[in-house]
């Protein structure tokens, strides 16, 4: 894990008091609110429907047991029992008190975190493979190269007032599970003929009002010159980014406006400049923060672990859960546990204080006091030995932390909508219950197969409904909530953006709806091994629109 | 029988809880305190009330809403205003319906 280093710790400090200061200026009525509004957004306080919301970053999703302890305690001393972890791989508070706010703040600074950057038109914190470093597919761990972006983009004087927010993410892992070609800047590892690293370096994706998948405008980009070759693209985009709206002034409309090769080519002149190159630093930095992110001390293990075989031989839901939602990891003998926060008819992404620190006790215990958050709003224990599955699996269990549908219809994302948010048009959260009650039964899960439902309660798309392969998006019509059904849409690898199947639904129609076209699929794909995406790529909208719509 | 008109609301400044103007001047959690304007010149009084206790720093936020007066309560006419009157409707046991300061109607109501 990366540790705070003087100037880290001093940084944050100086923003605790700052805050506190500003505070109070604004509750002694000192400051308007137009003049706190962007000071209080700049430490990730937002007012939403009910009262303000704090969002505290977790850099690149990982954390330790301290950490989470410490979230759990925020969640209870300060809010009301529980947080939300976001599709950004944050936390979210949903019932904070302008007053208590500068001592959270400062609360979390003691455990080495802030709310810095978690929203205004800055670089906003950076998010990775959650399951970074330990991933059996993995070229390298890409963390490293997410703090030193962290590090460059923390109070970047040039890049703090951007035309917009601006968000990166990173992926050291051939198999994409960062999003990387839906973000103003996704980044993906190679490695070349001689085993060298380089990045490709992907521009202008993302979702919202104007959904884009990302271009590519390097193949192998140096591992090197990483920050110098982004410091020339947010020049350009500084430049050049629209700030006469808002609608249009993300990165990803500056490129699709003035085409891939001219934004290149902008981008390789601003670079061609080398204004703020200083190669060697870079590289002493990483290995600097390298080696806070070395392999933990893994034992020597065997391949075949008896306890954990008998435990799934004996235990049948154990085994169901182990195939589901336990992933292969480099390490011989360990294994990456993916804990879903998404129970029958739960909210997604929500955890009480009491979860929290089991997982964090588990972290400690099993997982050499790592602990993740995914996008997809779950948590991981990214290093947890096989011959501790059940044990692990059990203390889960007993705190309704081992549904085991991970990647499955019952892992739905969904944004928390018109229950919390402000901006919403319509609610989120119950049109998940209720698709995840429809689908609980686990069998029929594993029977439709690897599928992603994400849920957005408007067309900001924090629920990420256009990249879902079903995506469901929360609108209004004259007053009442109607929700658009997209389909074919996917953030990994095959990135693209889903269609609008038709009309709308009523918010009592959907789950009927995702169950029709979920039929449809099973009815007509080859086999098993064609999954929900690759059979809609196959046939394309038309038998799920017949299936739809027929009666209407 | 109801009565249609508009009603001031805002989030208080030091926790941000939900409040709605009443007819005596002062801000109550509860929506069935709060004055109804009919008039376009009451709602307009409304919102030079609440513009003075935004500058007075005591709620943040204000702004008027379409609402109606039934069986002697207040309906938010829009989804979005009556889960403000009463807590997320996904979870019941928080906010004003957990608090005894709720609207007399439901969201779907
Ligand atoms: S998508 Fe809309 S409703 Fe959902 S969290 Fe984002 S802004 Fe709020």
């Amino acid at each position: 894990m990366y540790r705070y280093d003087e100037f880290d710790h001093r940084f944050v400090a100086e923003r605790v008091s700052q805050f506190r200061d500003q505070a109070a200026r604004r509750l002694s009525g000192e400051l308007t609110e137009e003049e706190f509004r962007p000071l209080r957004l700049m430490n990730g306080l937002y007012l939403q429907l009910h009262a303000y919301m704090l969002r505290v970053a977790i850099p690149y999703g990982t954390l330790n047991g301290k950490q989470m302890d410490r979230l759990a305690y925020i969640a209870e001393k300060y809010d009301r029992g529980y947080g939300h972890f976001t599709t950004r791989q944050n936390i979210q508070y949903n019932w904070i008190k302008l007053e208590d706010t500068a001592e959270i703040l400062e609360k979390l600074a003691e455990v080495e975190m802030h709310a810095i950057q978690t929203s205004g038109n800055c670089i906003r914190n950076v998010t990775t493979d959650q399951w970074a470093g330990a991933a059996a597919d993995e070229l390298a761990d890409p963390r490293p190269v997410g703090e030193l972006l962290r590090q460059w983009s923390s109070l970047h004087p040039e890049f703090s007032y951007l035309p917009r927010k601006f968000k990166i993410a990173v992926t050291g892992s051939p198999h994409d599970r960062a999003a990387v070609r839906v973000h103003d800047i996704g980044l993906r590892m190679h490695l070349n003929d001689k085993g060298e690293r380089g990045w490709e370096v992907i521009v202008g994706g993302g979702l919202g009002r104007t959904p884009f998948v990302g271009v590519t405008v390097r193949d192998f980009l140096p591992e090197a010159e990483l920050r110098a070759y982004l410091e020339a693209i947010m020049r350009v985009y500084n430049l050049y980014g629209r700030r006469d709206n808002k609608y249009k002034a993300r990165v990803k409309i500056l490129v699709h406006e003035l085409g891939k090769e001219e934004f290149q080519r902008q981008v390789e002149a601003e670079y061609a400049r080398k204004p703020a190159t200083n190669v060697e630093l870079d590289v002493a930095e990483l290995q600097r923060i390298e080696t806070y992110f070395a392999a933990p001390a893994y034992e020597e293990l065997p391949k075949f672990s008896t306890g954990f075989e008998n435990a799934r031989i004996q235990d049948k839901e154990f085994a169901q859960w182990v195939k589901v939602n336990v992933a292969h990891h480099k390490q011989q003998g360990y294994a990456i546990v993916n804990i879903s926060l998404k129970p029958e008819g739960g909210i997604p992404g929500d955890a009480t204080a009491e979860q929290m620190r089991v997982v964090a006790d588990l972290g400690r215990r099993f997982s050499f006091d790592e602990i993740r958050v995914s996008h997809a709003q779950n948590l991981v224990l990214p290093h947890v030995k096989r011959d501790d599955l059940y044990t692990v699996y059990i203390a889960l269990k007993a705190h309704n932390l081992a549904s085991g549908n991970i990647g499955l219809a019952g892992d739905i994302i969904a944004c928390p909508g018109l229950d919390y948010c402000a901006l919403a048009t319509a609610r989120s959260i119950p049109i998940a219950q209720g698709i995840s009650r429809r689908f609980a039964d686990v069998k029929r899960q594993e029977e439709i197969g690897p599928l992603k439902i994400n849920i957005s309660g408007c067309i900001n798309a924090c629920g990420h409904h256009h990249v879902g392969h079903i995506g469901i998006l929360g609108l209004d019509k004259k007053g009442e909530e109607y929700y658009q059904i997209t389909l074919g849409g996917s953030s990994s690898d095959d990135a693209a953006i889903g269609s609008i199947l038709g009309p709308g639904f009523a918010a009592d129609e959907v789950a009927d709806a995702i169950e029709k076209i979920l039929d449809t699929y099973l009815g007509l794909r080859t086999g098993p091994e064609e999954t929900f995406l690759l059979a809609y790529r196959r046939v394309g909208e038309k038998p799920f629109k017949e299936a739809l719509y027929a009666n209407h | 029988m109801s009565e249609k008109g508009q009603v001031l609301t805002a989030n208080r400044l030091r926790d941000g809880e939900v409040v709605f103007l009443t007819r005596a001047g002062t801000w109550s959690e509860n929506i069935d305190e709060a004055a109804l304007a009919i008039e376009k010149e009451a709602a307009a009084g409304l919102e030079a009330q609440g513009a003075k206790a935004v500058a007075a720093t005591l709620v943040t936020g204000a702004y008027l809403f379409d609402a109606e007066r039934k069986d002697g309560h207040v309906r938010a006419l829009h989804i979005r205003e009556r889960i403000r009157t009463l807590g997320p409707t996904v979870r019941m046991d928080l906010g004003k319906q957990a608090e005894g300061t709720a609207g007399a109607f439901a969201a779907l109501d």
